[in-house]
């Protein structure tokens, strides 16, 4: 990324974007207190969505849903309605935003192809739907320990159904955090846009569960696959590896930008590099990371910009250094479009290379400086399982990572290269897939010893009984 | 806390609710949750693999237990926590850092106190039988999370839970 296109990035926000989020802020604080009594705040924050959806194909059923609401009736229906019309509001804000960053850098993006619609499948769903209009109706000031003890049941019957994993996993996760902060009337600061988020998402995986992504990949690609980093996502009990890289078709075909994701459960005690460990099934893409080498894919299924990955279908090929990877076909890679109804900001996580630029810290907050115009660090997103800190992204001259938007840009590092004692050293999120490579690390690792053998040998002794 | 840090805390949606968990050994409590009201967890026997103790100690009333996962009482309660007791509070602190601990059970801990042992001596604790197979068969369903199949379908929602460098 150059200067220049930093400061096209970072220049004013798009135009409606604030008004699209004052509007969510509105409905977040109304759902933090919840719609069985709908107060004056309440009704007006209704009002104003019911208004910026008026134009569009939603907009009478959300009239509709928000009279009966300031009524006092809050029907399942009414809630789905409401959870679409957030989406489609953080929707437009997503594609606005990536708007800017594809007009700031250059990148082509191509565009949705839609996929057929499949017959919706029986799933069991019931429990789950109740459990999030329950949290709707009272708000997460009401949310007590009976609500969370039932949402611990939804989680347990969704979790063994792959196609309902994306919900279990939102389930899980969003129950832990609510768990840990009751009472909630008592907490100092609620996250709400983000419980709304989640909520929001929930709702919607509750009642239009997506085709299995599996299955509904029709093409297949193959050609060399040359990894740019490793971005790592985690809760308690979920962990994922979402691998970003640049796709060479054999078939001569522009080069794409792509990304594959591999997952594992997990549970919370098992943190840092340990969390490699769950996702041995993977030999080949943790080598790849491991020894920063590149793949051969053949036939492997893609659903837009998302390669389905399985160890069959690829093979390790030369190394590749991911910055030489980025420097000579990122700025011509394209891109793929989002699935429609994961269009949200949380999702932007755009790969780019920044070189030559001032490090600024104030405070222990880092950002990057190219001719004047600054990107914050997203210094929070440095994952323990990987070699990345602080200091070294702050001593650092190149970095390879991923523009994010939470309420202004940001990048995350994936990987920078930095002058530590006069050598150029580089450093990669997945530097650790295949085990600690650093010895002061790896003695405090082992003073934990091998807790997810631990944990397996108890499983082991205990759940087979 | 700053006004800024609040209004950030409203408007982004990617951010660490709660901390994860600190690194721990495992092989002498494999499991410990603050959770239904209770600091509890599983204790390995010392002198029998097959063996589990299941121990808790109540937030508020401070009533403690320990028993083996099939309601046989501890020897080691002779009108004081036992070393299970012990064990199982060390380890807590380990994992969620004294204050979260001693926050949940509703107990004054002063400066210095740092090791569970400490906090169940400020504890006007007693004894008082909670049924062991609640939290047991919690343990079991803690468990099964590592027999569930991996996944290579994308899950967008974990956008939203970042992994996070606080873990190492």
């Amino acid at each position: 990324m150059l200067g220049t296109q930093l400061a096209v990035l970072c220049d004013g926000t798009p135009a409606g974007l604030t008004d699209a989020l004052d509007v969510v802020a509105g409905f977040d604080e109304a759902l933090t207190d919840g719609f069985a009594r709908v107060g004056e705040p309440g009704a007006a924050a209704l009002a104003a969505v019911a208004g910026a959806l008026s134009a569009t194909p939603l907009g009478d059923r959300v009239a509709e849903a928000v009279d009966k609401m300031t009524a006092g009736s809050v029907a399942r229906e009414h809630l789905v309605t409401l959870a679409g019309a957030r989406t489609a509001l953080l929707g437009a804000a997503h594609d606005a935003l990536l708007g800017r960053f594809d007009t700031a850098v250059a990148r082509d993006r191509a565009a949705w192809a839609s996929t057929a619609s499949r017959p919706p499948e029986e799933h069991p769903l019931d429990g789950a739907r109740a459990w999030l209009h329950e949290v709707a109706v009272t708000g997460w000031r009401g949310v007590d320990h009976e609500l969370l003890a039932t949402a611990g049941a939804q989680v347990e019957t969704l979790l063994p159904v792959p196609a309902l994993r994306r919900l279990a996993v939102l389930l899980d996760g969003l129950a832990a955090e609510l768990r840990a902060s009751v009472p909630i009337g008592t907490m100092p600061r609620v996250p709400t846009r983000r419980w709304a988020d989640l909520w929001t998402r929930g709702t919607l995986l509750a009642h239009v569960p997506p085709a299995d992504t599996g299955s509904a990949a029709a093409e297949r690609v193959t050609g060399r696959l040359l990894p740019l980093g490793a971005d790592v996502h985690e809760h308690d009990t979920a962990v994922q590896v979402q691998v970003h890289g640049i796709l060479e078709p054999a078939d001569g075909s522009p080069p794409r930008l792509v990304r594959t994701a591999v997952g594992a459960a997990k549970v919370d005690t098992i943190v840092g590099p340990a969390v490699w460990q769950l996702l041995q099934a993977h030999p080949v893409l943790l080598a790849a990371l491991a020894h920063r080498r590149g793949l051969t894919v053949t036939d492997l299924p893609v659903s837009g910009g998302d390669l389905l990955w399985q160890d069959d279908l690829v093979a390790l090929d030369e190394p590749a250094d991911p910055f030489a990877t980025a420097r000579v076909l990122l700025p011509t890679a394209v891109a793929a479009a989002t699935a429609p109804l994961d269009r949200h900001p949380v999702g932007i996580a755009e790969p780019v290379l920044l070189e030559g630029y001032a490090v600024r810290d104030d405070d222990g907050s880092l950002s990057l400086e190219l001719d004047g115009h600054r990107i914050a660090v997203a210094v929070d997103r440095l994952p323990s399982c990987g070699p990345l800190t602080a200091e070294l992204v702050a001593s650092s001259s190149a970095c390879l990572g991923l523009v994010r938007w939470d309420d202004g840009w940001l990048v995350q590092p994936l990987a920078v290269q930095a002058t530590v004692k006069r050598r150029t050293v580089a450093a990669h999120n997945g530097d650790w897939a295949e085990g600690v490579t650093d010895p002061k690390v790896a003695k405090a690792e082992a003073r934990s010893g091998d807790v997810v053998a631990v944990l397996r040998e108890r499983a082991g002794r205990l759940l087979r009984k | 806390m700053a006004d800024v840090d609040r209004a950030a805390w409203r408007r982004r949606s990617a951010l660490r609710v709660v901390p994860p968990a600190r690194p721990r050994k495992l092989a002498k409590v494999p499991f410990v949750e603050l959770a239904d009201g209770r600091l509890q967890g599983v204790v390995s026997s010392g002198s029998d693999i097959e063996r589990v103790y299941v121990s808790s100690v109540t937030s508020g009333s401070h009533a403690y237990h320990c028993s083996t996962n099939n309601n046989r009482p501890c020897g080691g309660l002779r009108g004081a926590p036992c070393k299970h007791l012990h064990a199982l509070a060390d380890e807590a602190v380990l994992q969620y850092g004294i204050d979260r601990v001693a926050r949940y059970l509703r107990v004054e801990v002063e400066a210095g106190v740092d090791t569970g042992t400490g906090l169940l001596r400020r504890l006007d604790a007693r004894h008082e039988p909670t049924p062991a197979a609640v939290v047991f068969s919690r343990f079991l369903r803690h468990l099964a999370y590592l027999e569930l199949p991996g996944s290579t379908a994308p899950l967008p929602e974990l956008h939203w839970f970042p992994a996070t460098g606080t873990a190492r």
